[in-house]
Protein backbone atom coordinates (compact mmCIF):
# COMPACT_ATOMS: atom_id res chain seq x y z
CA UNK A 1 0.00 0.00 0.00
CA UNK A 2 2.98 2.30 -0.02
CA UNK A 3 3.05 5.01 -2.62
CA UNK A 4 5.46 7.79 -3.38
CA UNK A 5 3.86 10.11 -0.85
CA UNK A 6 3.01 7.53 1.81
CA UNK A 7 6.05 5.53 2.70
CA UNK A 8 5.91 2.38 4.74
CA UNK A 9 7.44 3.81 7.96
CA UNK A 10 4.92 6.61 7.92
CA UNK A 11 2.03 4.17 7.54
CA UNK A 12 3.34 2.08 10.41
CA UNK A 13 3.72 5.19 12.51
CA UNK A 14 0.15 6.25 11.80
CA UNK A 15 -1.14 2.82 12.78
CA UNK A 16 0.94 2.84 15.94
CA UNK A 17 -0.47 6.18 17.10
CA UNK A 18 -4.06 5.28 16.22
CA UNK A 19 -3.78 1.85 17.81
CA UNK A 20 -2.33 3.34 20.99
CA UNK A 21 -5.15 5.81 21.24
CA UNK A 22 -7.73 3.10 20.50
CA UNK A 23 -6.35 1.12 23.43
CA UNK A 24 -6.57 4.20 25.67
CA UNK A 25 -10.16 4.81 24.55
CA UNK A 26 -11.37 1.25 25.01
CA UNK A 27 -9.32 0.05 27.95
CA UNK A 28 -11.52 1.39 30.80
CA UNK A 29 -14.62 -0.04 29.17
CA UNK A 30 -13.02 -3.43 28.65
CA UNK A 31 -11.60 -3.55 32.19
CA UNK A 32 -15.01 -2.83 33.69
CA UNK A 33 -16.89 -5.38 31.59
CA UNK A 34 -14.21 -8.03 32.05
CA UNK A 35 -14.12 -7.73 35.81
CA UNK A 36 -17.88 -7.68 36.17
CA UNK A 37 -17.84 -11.42 35.39
CA UNK A 38 -15.41 -12.28 38.16
CA UNK A 39 -15.61 -13.18 41.80
CA UNK A 40 -14.45 -10.70 44.40
CA UNK A 41 -11.14 -12.50 44.78
CA UNK A 42 -10.68 -12.45 41.02
CA UNK A 43 -11.41 -8.73 40.79
CA UNK A 44 -8.79 -7.82 43.33
CA UNK A 45 -6.30 -10.66 42.71
CA UNK A 46 -5.81 -10.18 39.00
CA UNK A 47 -7.72 -7.18 37.69
CA UNK A 48 -5.98 -7.19 34.32
CA UNK A 49 -6.69 -10.75 33.25
CA UNK A 50 -9.91 -11.98 31.62
CA UNK A 51 -12.15 -14.17 33.78
CA UNK A 52 -10.94 -17.76 34.05
CA UNK A 53 -13.16 -20.71 35.02
CA UNK A 54 -11.73 -20.30 38.51
CA UNK A 55 -12.60 -16.61 38.89
CA UNK A 56 -15.81 -16.56 36.82
CA UNK A 57 -18.76 -15.45 38.91
CA UNK A 58 -22.10 -13.78 38.18
CA UNK A 59 -22.75 -12.65 41.76
CA UNK A 60 -22.58 -8.98 40.73
CA UNK A 61 -25.32 -9.37 38.17
CA UNK A 62 -27.61 -11.29 40.50
CA UNK A 63 -27.20 -8.56 43.14
CA UNK A 64 -27.98 -5.77 40.69
CA UNK A 65 -30.98 -7.50 39.17
CA UNK A 66 -32.28 -8.36 42.63
CA UNK A 67 -31.82 -4.83 43.99
CA UNK A 68 -32.31 -2.20 41.35
CA UNK A 69 -35.29 -1.79 39.09
CA UNK A 70 -33.12 -1.30 36.04
CA UNK A 71 -35.61 -2.55 33.49
CA UNK A 72 -38.06 0.08 34.64
CA UNK A 73 -35.41 2.83 34.53
CA UNK A 74 -34.47 1.66 31.10
CA UNK A 75 -38.06 2.01 29.92
CA UNK A 76 -38.22 5.54 31.33
CA UNK A 77 -35.06 6.54 29.50
CA UNK A 78 -36.36 5.01 26.32
CA UNK A 79 -39.72 6.80 26.54
CA UNK A 80 -38.09 10.15 27.29
CA UNK A 81 -35.47 9.85 24.56
CA UNK A 82 -37.78 8.60 21.83
CA UNK A 83 -40.54 11.10 22.59
CA UNK A 84 -38.16 14.07 22.79
CA UNK A 85 -36.45 12.96 19.61
CA UNK A 86 -39.77 12.71 17.81
CA UNK A 87 -40.83 16.22 18.84
CA UNK A 88 -37.43 17.76 18.15
CA UNK A 89 -37.35 16.28 14.66
CA UNK A 90 -40.97 17.11 13.81
CA UNK A 91 -41.11 20.63 15.26
CA UNK A 92 -37.55 21.38 14.23
CA UNK A 93 -38.14 20.32 10.63
CA UNK A 94 -41.36 22.31 10.45
CA UNK A 95 -39.73 25.48 11.74
CA UNK A 96 -36.68 24.94 9.55
CA UNK A 97 -38.94 24.60 6.53
CA UNK A 98 -40.78 27.82 7.35
CA UNK A 99 -37.50 29.70 7.80
CA UNK A 100 -35.78 28.37 4.70
CA UNK A 101 -38.74 28.28 2.31
CA UNK A 102 -40.77 31.44 2.85
CA UNK A 103 -39.78 35.06 2.82
CA UNK A 104 -41.71 36.94 5.44
CA UNK A 105 -41.09 39.86 7.72
CA UNK A 106 -38.99 38.90 10.73
CA UNK A 107 -37.61 35.77 9.10
CA UNK A 108 -33.96 36.31 9.95
CA UNK A 109 -34.87 37.70 13.36
CA UNK A 110 -36.81 34.51 14.09
CA UNK A 111 -33.84 32.47 12.89
CA UNK A 112 -31.54 34.34 15.25
CA UNK A 113 -33.98 33.96 18.12
CA UNK A 114 -34.12 30.21 17.62
CA UNK A 115 -30.34 29.97 17.20
CA UNK A 116 -29.77 31.64 20.57
CA UNK A 117 -30.31 28.34 22.31
CA UNK A 118 -27.39 26.67 20.50
CA UNK A 119 -24.93 28.70 22.51
CA UNK A 120 -26.80 29.40 25.74
CA UNK A 121 -27.33 26.16 27.66
CA UNK A 122 -30.83 25.50 28.96
CA UNK A 123 -29.40 24.49 32.33
CA UNK A 124 -28.93 28.13 33.28
CA UNK A 125 -32.71 28.47 33.42
CA UNK A 126 -33.05 25.54 35.82
CA UNK A 127 -34.22 27.62 38.78
CA UNK A 128 -37.19 29.00 36.86
CA UNK A 129 -37.84 25.72 35.01
CA UNK A 130 -38.26 23.97 38.35
CA UNK A 131 -40.68 26.67 39.52
CA UNK A 132 -42.61 26.34 36.28
CA UNK A 133 -42.83 22.56 36.63
CA UNK A 134 -43.90 22.84 40.27
CA UNK A 135 -46.57 25.38 39.33
CA UNK A 136 -47.92 23.18 36.55
CA UNK A 137 -47.74 20.02 38.61
CA UNK A 138 -45.31 18.32 36.24
CA UNK A 139 -42.57 17.59 38.77
CA UNK A 140 -41.73 13.89 38.82
CA UNK A 141 -43.36 13.20 35.49
CA UNK A 142 -41.67 12.10 32.30
CA UNK A 143 -43.60 14.87 30.52
CA UNK A 144 -41.44 17.46 32.27
CA UNK A 145 -38.28 15.81 30.97
CA UNK A 146 -39.69 15.44 27.46
CA UNK A 147 -40.64 19.13 27.36
CA UNK A 148 -37.23 20.24 28.57
CA UNK A 149 -35.33 18.03 26.17
CA UNK A 150 -37.52 19.08 23.27
CA UNK A 151 -36.72 22.72 24.00
CA UNK A 152 -33.05 21.84 24.45
CA UNK A 153 -32.79 20.02 21.13
CA UNK A 154 -34.79 22.42 18.95
CA UNK A 155 -32.24 25.21 18.31
CA UNK A 156 -29.57 22.96 16.82
CA UNK A 157 -32.17 20.96 14.90
CA UNK A 158 -33.65 24.08 13.31
CA UNK A 159 -30.21 25.40 12.47
CA UNK A 160 -28.88 22.24 10.82
CA UNK A 161 -32.13 21.32 9.07
CA UNK A 162 -32.71 24.75 7.55
CA UNK A 163 -29.20 24.62 6.05
CA UNK A 164 -30.12 21.36 4.39
CA UNK A 165 -33.59 22.42 3.32
CA UNK A 166 -32.17 25.36 1.42
CA UNK A 167 -30.57 22.82 -0.89
CA UNK A 168 -33.82 21.11 -1.86
CA UNK A 169 -34.55 22.13 -5.44
CA UNK A 170 -37.10 24.92 -5.89
CA UNK A 171 -38.22 23.41 -9.18
CA UNK A 172 -39.44 20.34 -7.41
CA UNK A 173 -41.47 22.32 -4.89
CA UNK A 174 -42.86 24.63 -7.56
CA UNK A 175 -43.83 21.63 -9.69
CA UNK A 176 -45.73 20.36 -6.66
CA UNK A 177 -47.45 23.73 -6.26
CA UNK A 178 -48.49 23.77 -9.91
CA UNK A 179 -49.96 20.29 -9.41
CA UNK A 180 -52.08 21.81 -6.68
CA UNK A 181 -50.36 20.30 -3.64
CA UNK A 182 -50.88 22.21 -0.43
CA UNK A 183 -47.86 23.61 1.43
CA UNK A 184 -48.30 20.87 4.05
CA UNK A 185 -48.21 18.12 1.45
CA UNK A 186 -45.14 19.65 -0.13
CA UNK A 187 -43.41 19.62 3.24
CA UNK A 188 -44.40 16.12 4.34
CA UNK A 189 -44.35 14.35 0.96
CA UNK A 190 -41.60 16.11 -0.99
CA UNK A 191 -39.17 17.83 1.35
CA UNK A 192 -39.04 15.57 4.41
CA UNK A 193 -38.03 12.42 2.50
CA UNK A 194 -35.26 14.36 0.77
CA UNK A 195 -33.69 15.61 4.00
CA UNK A 196 -33.83 12.24 5.73
CA UNK A 197 -30.01 11.89 5.94
CA UNK A 198 -29.70 15.21 7.74
CA UNK A 199 -32.52 14.17 10.07
CA UNK A 200 -30.28 11.26 11.07
CA UNK A 201 -27.48 13.68 11.90
CA UNK A 202 -29.77 15.77 14.04
CA UNK A 203 -31.14 12.64 15.71
CA UNK A 204 -27.67 11.58 16.78
CA UNK A 205 -26.72 15.00 18.10
CA UNK A 206 -29.98 15.22 20.01
CA UNK A 207 -30.17 11.69 21.35
CA UNK A 208 -26.81 11.22 23.07
CA UNK A 209 -27.06 14.18 25.47
CA UNK A 210 -30.66 13.30 26.34
CA UNK A 211 -29.93 9.68 27.11
CA UNK A 212 -26.87 10.58 29.19
CA UNK A 213 -28.24 13.62 31.03
CA UNK A 214 -28.07 13.53 34.81
CA UNK A 215 -28.92 17.14 35.71
CA UNK A 216 -32.61 17.33 34.76
CA UNK A 217 -33.65 13.84 35.94
CA UNK A 218 -31.93 14.65 39.24
CA UNK A 219 -33.78 17.95 39.61
CA UNK A 220 -37.11 17.48 37.85
CA UNK A 221 -37.89 13.78 38.16
CA UNK A 222 -35.98 12.05 40.94
CA UNK A 223 -38.87 9.84 42.09
CA UNK A 224 -38.61 6.06 41.91
CA UNK A 225 -41.34 5.97 39.26
CA UNK A 226 -39.63 8.34 36.84
CA UNK A 227 -35.92 7.63 37.31
CA UNK A 228 -33.94 7.32 34.12
CA UNK A 229 -31.14 4.81 33.68
CA UNK A 230 -28.48 7.46 34.19
CA UNK A 231 -29.95 8.66 37.47
CA UNK A 232 -30.75 5.12 38.62
CA UNK A 233 -27.18 4.01 37.96
CA UNK A 234 -25.82 7.06 39.77
CA UNK A 235 -27.87 6.40 42.91
CA UNK A 236 -27.27 2.67 42.80
CA UNK A 237 -23.53 3.19 42.49
CA UNK A 238 -23.56 5.63 45.37
CA UNK A 239 -25.33 3.07 47.54
CA UNK A 240 -23.08 0.11 46.85
CA UNK A 241 -19.70 1.77 47.17
CA UNK A 242 -18.13 -1.23 48.81
CA UNK A 243 -19.78 -3.99 46.79
CA UNK A 244 -17.42 -4.06 43.85
CA UNK A 245 -19.12 -6.97 42.13
CA UNK A 246 -22.42 -5.10 42.08
CA UNK A 247 -20.86 -1.82 40.96
CA UNK A 248 -18.97 -3.40 38.09
CA UNK A 249 -22.05 -5.35 37.02
CA UNK A 250 -24.24 -2.22 37.18
CA UNK A 251 -21.72 -0.27 35.11
CA UNK A 252 -21.57 -3.06 32.55
CA UNK A 253 -25.35 -3.19 32.37
CA UNK A 254 -25.41 0.54 31.75
CA UNK A 255 -22.67 0.36 29.13
CA UNK A 256 -23.84 -2.63 27.13
CA UNK A 257 -27.15 -1.45 25.61
CA UNK A 258 -25.56 1.81 24.43
CA UNK A 259 -22.51 -0.03 23.16
CA UNK A 260 -24.55 -2.59 21.23
CA UNK A 261 -26.72 0.13 19.65
CA UNK A 262 -23.61 2.10 18.83
CA UNK A 263 -21.87 -0.83 17.13
CA UNK A 264 -24.99 -1.49 15.05
CA UNK A 265 -25.52 2.14 14.03
CA UNK A 266 -21.99 3.49 14.13
CA UNK A 267 -21.70 3.61 10.35
CA UNK A 268 -24.78 5.83 9.97
CA UNK A 269 -23.83 7.83 13.03
CA UNK A 270 -20.34 8.66 11.84
CA UNK A 271 -21.53 9.33 8.31
CA UNK A 272 -24.14 11.64 9.80
CA UNK A 273 -21.60 13.57 11.81
CA UNK A 274 -19.13 13.93 8.98
CA UNK A 275 -21.72 14.83 6.35
CA UNK A 276 -23.46 17.20 8.74
CA UNK A 277 -20.24 18.95 9.59
CA UNK A 278 -19.10 19.32 6.01
CA UNK A 279 -22.13 21.34 5.09
CA UNK B 1 -43.06 38.68 -4.80
CA UNK B 2 -44.84 41.24 -6.94
CA UNK B 3 -48.33 40.46 -5.70
CA UNK B 4 -47.41 41.04 -2.09
CA UNK B 5 -50.14 43.52 -1.11
CA UNK B 6 -52.97 41.30 -2.31
CA UNK B 7 -51.59 38.06 -0.96
CA UNK B 8 -53.77 36.44 1.69
CA UNK B 9 -52.23 35.91 5.08
CA UNK B 10 -50.09 32.79 4.87
CA UNK B 11 -51.35 30.76 7.79
CA UNK B 12 -49.15 27.80 6.97
CA UNK B 13 -46.04 29.76 8.01
CA UNK B 14 -47.57 30.26 11.44
CA UNK B 15 -48.54 26.60 11.64
CA UNK B 16 -45.03 25.50 10.70
CA UNK B 17 -43.34 27.82 13.17
CA UNK B 18 -45.74 27.72 16.09
CA UNK B 19 -44.90 24.40 17.81
CA UNK B 20 -41.15 24.97 17.84
CA UNK B 21 -41.40 28.61 18.86
CA UNK B 22 -43.95 27.91 21.61
CA UNK B 23 -42.06 25.04 23.24
CA UNK B 24 -38.73 26.82 22.88
CA UNK B 25 -40.03 30.08 24.31
CA UNK B 26 -42.00 28.53 27.16
CA UNK B 27 -39.39 26.04 28.36
CA UNK B 28 -36.16 27.75 27.44
CA UNK B 29 -36.30 31.49 26.88
CA UNK B 30 -38.87 32.45 29.51
CA UNK B 31 -37.24 30.38 32.28
CA UNK B 32 -33.88 31.83 31.30
CA UNK B 33 -35.31 35.33 31.58
CA UNK B 34 -37.11 34.29 34.77
CA UNK B 35 -33.85 33.09 36.28
CA UNK B 36 -32.11 36.35 35.43
CA UNK B 37 -35.03 38.18 37.03
CA UNK B 38 -35.05 35.98 40.14
CA UNK B 39 -31.46 36.93 40.79
CA UNK B 40 -32.69 40.46 41.56
CA UNK B 41 -35.17 39.30 44.19
CA UNK B 42 -34.88 37.85 47.63
CA UNK B 43 -37.28 35.77 49.67
CA UNK B 44 -38.18 37.81 52.75
CA UNK B 45 -41.05 36.60 54.95
CA UNK B 46 -42.38 34.19 52.32
CA UNK B 47 -42.60 36.80 49.60
CA UNK B 48 -40.26 37.78 46.82
CA UNK B 49 -38.95 41.31 47.35
CA UNK B 50 -37.01 43.24 44.74
CA UNK B 51 -33.55 43.88 46.13
CA UNK B 52 -31.66 45.12 43.07
CA UNK B 53 -28.12 43.84 42.95
CA UNK B 54 -27.99 42.82 46.61
CA UNK B 55 -27.63 39.12 45.77
CA UNK B 56 -24.59 39.91 43.65
CA UNK B 57 -23.19 42.05 46.44
CA UNK B 58 -23.55 39.01 48.71
CA UNK B 59 -21.99 36.75 46.10
CA UNK B 60 -18.91 38.95 45.71
CA UNK B 61 -18.78 40.66 49.10
CA UNK B 62 -19.70 38.01 51.65
CA UNK B 63 -16.68 35.75 52.19
CA UNK B 64 -19.02 32.76 52.72
CA UNK B 65 -19.99 33.07 49.07
CA UNK B 66 -17.20 34.93 47.32
CA UNK B 67 -14.45 32.47 48.33
CA UNK B 68 -16.49 29.62 46.89
CA UNK B 69 -17.38 31.54 43.77
CA UNK B 70 -13.85 32.60 42.86
CA UNK B 71 -12.59 29.12 43.66
CA UNK B 72 -15.19 27.59 41.35
CA UNK B 73 -14.44 30.11 38.60
CA UNK B 74 -10.68 29.54 38.86
CA UNK B 75 -11.17 25.78 38.73
CA UNK B 76 -13.49 26.16 35.77
CA UNK B 77 -10.91 28.21 33.87
CA UNK B 78 -8.27 25.56 34.54
CA UNK B 79 -10.74 22.87 33.43
CA UNK B 80 -11.19 24.75 30.15
CA UNK B 81 -7.45 25.35 29.64
CA UNK B 82 -6.70 21.63 30.02
CA UNK B 83 -9.37 20.87 27.44
CA UNK B 84 -7.95 23.39 24.98
CA UNK B 85 -4.33 22.32 25.26
CA UNK B 86 -4.91 18.57 25.40
CA UNK B 87 -8.17 17.79 23.62
CA UNK B 88 -7.73 19.88 20.50
CA UNK B 89 -4.15 18.84 19.58
CA UNK B 90 -5.00 15.17 20.12
CA UNK B 91 -8.19 15.60 18.11
CA UNK B 92 -6.32 17.26 15.23
CA UNK B 93 -3.56 14.64 15.30
CA UNK B 94 -5.99 11.72 15.21
CA UNK B 95 -8.09 13.34 12.50
CA UNK B 96 -5.00 14.07 10.38
CA UNK B 97 -3.86 10.46 10.67
CA UNK B 98 -7.33 9.10 9.94
CA UNK B 99 -7.76 11.23 6.86
CA UNK B 100 -4.58 10.04 5.19
CA UNK B 101 -5.64 8.27 2.01
CA UNK B 102 -5.63 4.49 1.77
CA UNK B 103 -5.27 4.02 5.50
CA UNK B 104 -6.57 0.59 6.42
CA UNK B 105 -8.95 -0.01 9.33
CA UNK B 106 -9.75 3.69 9.53
CA UNK B 107 -13.44 2.91 10.05
CA UNK B 108 -12.48 0.68 12.97
CA UNK B 109 -10.29 3.35 14.59
CA UNK B 110 -12.98 6.01 14.14
CA UNK B 111 -15.62 3.82 15.70
CA UNK B 112 -13.45 2.74 18.61
CA UNK B 113 -12.12 6.19 19.49
CA UNK B 114 -15.64 7.61 19.50
CA UNK B 115 -16.92 5.03 22.02
CA UNK B 116 -16.20 7.07 25.20
CA UNK B 117 -18.18 10.00 23.81
CA UNK B 118 -21.42 8.04 23.69
CA UNK B 119 -21.11 6.84 27.29
CA UNK B 120 -22.78 8.81 30.05
CA UNK B 121 -20.85 10.81 32.62
CA UNK B 122 -22.03 8.45 35.30
CA UNK B 123 -20.36 5.49 33.64
CA UNK B 124 -17.23 7.43 32.78
CA UNK B 125 -16.90 9.00 36.22
CA UNK B 126 -17.36 5.76 38.09
CA UNK B 127 -15.26 3.61 35.78
CA UNK B 128 -12.31 5.98 36.14
CA UNK B 129 -12.86 6.29 39.86
CA UNK B 130 -12.52 2.53 40.15
CA UNK B 131 -9.52 2.34 37.84
CA UNK B 132 -7.65 5.09 39.67
CA UNK B 133 -8.61 3.73 43.07
CA UNK B 134 -5.63 2.58 45.09
CA UNK B 135 -7.90 -0.12 46.55
CA UNK B 136 -8.29 -1.92 43.27
CA UNK B 137 -4.82 -1.49 41.90
CA UNK B 138 -5.47 -1.39 38.16
CA UNK B 139 -3.62 1.89 37.71
CA UNK B 140 -0.59 0.95 39.88
CA UNK B 141 -0.38 -2.45 38.17
CA UNK B 142 -0.40 -0.84 34.76
CA UNK B 143 2.20 1.70 35.77
CA UNK B 144 4.30 -1.14 37.11
CA UNK B 145 4.37 -2.63 33.61
CA UNK B 146 6.16 0.44 32.31
CA UNK B 147 8.26 0.82 35.45
CA UNK B 148 6.56 3.95 36.76
CA UNK B 149 4.84 2.49 39.77
CA UNK B 150 6.58 4.89 42.14
CA UNK B 151 4.75 7.80 40.46
CA UNK B 152 1.32 6.46 41.41
CA UNK B 153 -0.75 8.37 43.94
CA UNK B 154 -4.51 8.43 44.44
CA UNK B 155 -4.93 11.30 42.00
CA UNK B 156 -8.62 11.87 42.60
CA UNK B 157 -8.07 12.11 46.34
CA UNK B 158 -5.29 14.69 46.34
CA UNK B 159 -6.18 18.35 46.23
CA UNK B 160 -3.38 19.34 43.90
CA UNK B 161 -4.11 16.63 41.30
CA UNK B 162 -7.86 15.98 41.45
CA UNK B 163 -9.05 18.76 39.14
CA UNK B 164 -6.42 18.09 36.48
CA UNK B 165 -7.20 14.38 36.63
CA UNK B 166 -10.90 15.04 36.15
CA UNK B 167 -10.19 17.40 33.27
CA UNK B 168 -8.13 14.71 31.58
CA UNK B 169 -10.92 12.18 32.11
CA UNK B 170 -13.30 14.63 30.46
CA UNK B 171 -10.83 15.09 27.60
CA UNK B 172 -10.63 11.30 27.25
CA UNK B 173 -14.39 11.20 26.96
CA UNK B 174 -14.85 14.01 24.45
CA UNK B 175 -11.82 13.80 22.20
CA UNK B 176 -14.04 12.01 19.66
CA UNK B 177 -15.94 15.21 18.88
CA UNK B 178 -13.00 17.38 17.72
CA UNK B 179 -11.62 14.34 15.96
CA UNK B 180 -14.82 13.84 13.97
CA UNK B 181 -15.40 17.51 13.14
CA UNK B 182 -11.82 18.05 12.01
CA UNK B 183 -11.85 14.76 10.14
CA UNK B 184 -14.94 15.98 8.28
CA UNK B 185 -13.27 19.32 7.57
CA UNK B 186 -10.16 17.60 6.26
CA UNK B 187 -12.20 15.36 3.99
CA UNK B 188 -13.97 18.38 2.54
CA UNK B 189 -10.72 19.92 1.30
CA UNK B 190 -10.88 19.42 -2.47
CA UNK B 191 -8.39 17.19 -4.24
CA UNK B 192 -7.28 20.02 -6.53
CA UNK B 193 -5.94 22.07 -3.63
CA UNK B 194 -3.89 19.13 -2.39
CA UNK B 195 -2.70 18.29 -5.89
CA UNK B 196 -1.70 21.90 -6.51
CA UNK B 197 0.31 21.82 -3.30
CA UNK B 198 1.99 18.59 -4.33
CA UNK B 199 2.88 20.09 -7.72
CA UNK B 200 4.58 22.90 -5.85
CA UNK B 201 6.51 20.33 -3.86
CA UNK B 202 4.66 20.84 -0.59
CA UNK B 203 4.06 17.41 0.93
CA UNK B 204 3.92 15.65 4.26
CA UNK B 205 4.20 17.77 7.38
CA UNK B 206 4.66 21.10 5.66
CA UNK B 207 1.58 20.37 3.56
CA UNK B 208 -0.36 19.87 6.77
CA UNK B 209 0.89 23.06 8.40
CA UNK B 210 0.73 25.31 5.35
CA UNK B 211 -2.29 24.04 3.45
CA UNK B 212 -4.59 21.94 5.59
CA UNK B 213 -4.33 23.63 8.97
CA UNK B 214 -5.37 27.09 7.69
CA UNK B 215 -8.31 25.46 5.95
CA UNK B 216 -9.56 23.72 9.09
CA UNK B 217 -9.11 26.73 11.40
CA UNK B 218 -12.85 27.58 11.27
CA UNK B 219 -13.60 24.07 12.53
CA UNK B 220 -11.10 24.47 15.34
CA UNK B 221 -12.80 27.76 16.20
CA UNK B 222 -16.20 26.07 16.39
CA UNK B 223 -14.78 23.27 18.52
CA UNK B 224 -13.21 25.79 20.88
CA UNK B 225 -16.43 27.66 21.47
CA UNK B 226 -18.39 24.42 21.89
CA UNK B 227 -15.80 23.30 24.43
CA UNK B 228 -16.02 26.66 26.21
CA UNK B 229 -19.80 26.50 26.53
CA UNK B 230 -19.70 22.85 27.54
CA UNK B 231 -17.00 23.38 30.15
CA UNK B 232 -18.57 26.38 31.85
CA UNK B 233 -21.79 24.47 32.04
CA UNK B 234 -20.28 21.15 33.17
CA UNK B 235 -21.62 19.44 36.25
CA UNK B 236 -22.24 15.74 35.74
CA UNK B 237 -18.70 14.39 35.74
CA UNK B 238 -17.66 16.20 38.91
CA UNK B 239 -20.93 15.29 40.64
CA UNK B 240 -20.52 11.64 39.73
CA UNK B 241 -16.87 11.27 40.58
CA UNK B 242 -16.55 13.59 43.60
CA UNK B 243 -20.11 14.23 44.77
CA UNK B 244 -21.87 17.58 45.16
CA UNK B 245 -19.22 18.76 47.61
CA UNK B 246 -16.61 18.52 44.83
CA UNK B 247 -13.95 17.18 47.13
CA UNK B 248 -11.27 16.90 48.27
CA UNK B 249 -11.85 20.22 50.06
CA UNK B 250 -13.70 21.86 47.12
CA UNK B 251 -10.62 21.50 44.93
CA UNK B 252 -12.73 20.22 42.01
CA UNK B 253 -15.63 22.63 42.52
CA UNK B 254 -16.70 24.25 39.26
CA UNK B 255 -19.54 26.66 38.55
CA UNK B 256 -22.04 23.86 37.83
CA UNK B 257 -21.51 22.13 41.17
CA UNK B 258 -21.40 25.48 42.97
CA UNK B 259 -24.76 26.39 41.43
CA UNK B 260 -26.20 23.02 42.42
CA UNK B 261 -25.16 23.43 46.05
CA UNK B 262 -26.39 27.02 46.23
CA UNK B 263 -29.74 26.16 44.68
CA UNK B 264 -30.52 22.93 46.51
CA UNK B 265 -28.43 23.26 49.60
CA UNK B 266 -26.19 20.54 50.86
CA UNK B 267 -25.67 19.16 54.33
CA UNK B 268 -25.75 22.21 56.64
CA UNK B 269 -26.23 24.81 53.93
CA UNK B 270 -29.86 25.64 53.12
CA UNK B 271 -30.85 25.90 49.47
CA UNK B 272 -31.48 29.39 48.17
CA UNK B 273 -33.14 29.76 44.73
CA UNK B 274 -32.31 33.45 44.55
CA UNK B 275 -28.60 32.94 45.13
CA UNK B 276 -28.77 30.02 42.71
CA UNK B 277 -30.29 32.39 40.17
CA UNK B 278 -27.53 34.92 40.83
CA UNK B 279 -24.86 32.27 40.15
CA UNK B 280 -26.72 31.11 37.04
CA UNK B 281 -26.76 34.76 35.90
CA UNK B 282 -23.01 34.98 36.33
CA UNK B 283 -22.59 31.77 34.31
CA UNK B 284 -24.88 33.24 31.68
CA UNK B 285 -22.75 36.38 31.46
CA UNK B 286 -19.52 34.37 31.26
CA UNK B 287 -20.86 32.14 28.50
CA UNK B 288 -22.38 35.09 26.66
CA UNK B 289 -19.05 36.89 26.91
CA UNK B 290 -17.22 33.90 25.47
CA UNK B 291 -19.69 33.52 22.64
CA UNK B 292 -19.45 37.24 21.79
CA UNK B 293 -15.65 37.09 21.77
CA UNK B 294 -15.91 34.16 19.40
CA UNK B 295 -18.49 35.74 17.11
CA UNK B 296 -17.00 39.22 16.89
CA UNK B 297 -13.28 38.69 17.35
CA UNK B 298 -12.47 35.17 16.21
CA UNK B 299 -14.99 34.32 13.56
CA UNK B 300 -14.73 37.58 11.64
CA UNK B 301 -10.96 37.15 11.34
CA UNK B 302 -11.11 33.56 10.20
CA UNK B 303 -11.39 33.31 6.47
CA UNK B 304 -13.87 30.81 5.25
CA UNK B 305 -12.90 29.27 1.95
CA UNK B 306 -15.70 28.38 -0.38
CA UNK B 307 -14.92 25.69 -2.89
Amino acid sequence: MSTATHSLPRTIGAHAVLLTYTVIALFPVIIVIMNSFKSRAGIFGAPLTPPTPKTFDLIGYTTVIGQGDFIHYFQNSLVVTVASLFFVLLFGAMAAFALSEYRFRGNSLMGLYLALGIMIPIRLGTVAILQLMVASGLVNTLTALILVYTAQGLPLAVFILSEFMKQVSDDLKNAGRIDGLSEYTIFFRLVLPLVRPSMATVAVFTMIPIWNDLWFPLILAPSEETKTVTLGAQLFLGQFVTNWNAILAALSLAIMPVLILYVIFSRQLIRGITSGAVK
Amino acid sequence: MAAAPKRPFRWHIVVFLAPAVLVYSAIMILPLAGTLQLSLFRNIDQSQIFVGLANFRTLFGDPNWSVGFWNALRNNVWFFIIHMIVQNPIGVLLAALLSSPRLRFSAFYRTAIFVPTILSFVIVGFAWKLILSPLWGVAPNLMDLVGLKSLFTPWLGKEQYALTTLSLISVWQFVGIPMMLIYAALLSIPEEVIEAAECDGITGMSQFWKIKLPLILPSIGIISILTFVGNFNAFDLIYTAQGALAGPNYSTDILGTFLYRAFFGFQLQVGDPNMGAAIATMMFLIILGGVCVYLFLVQTRLRRYQF
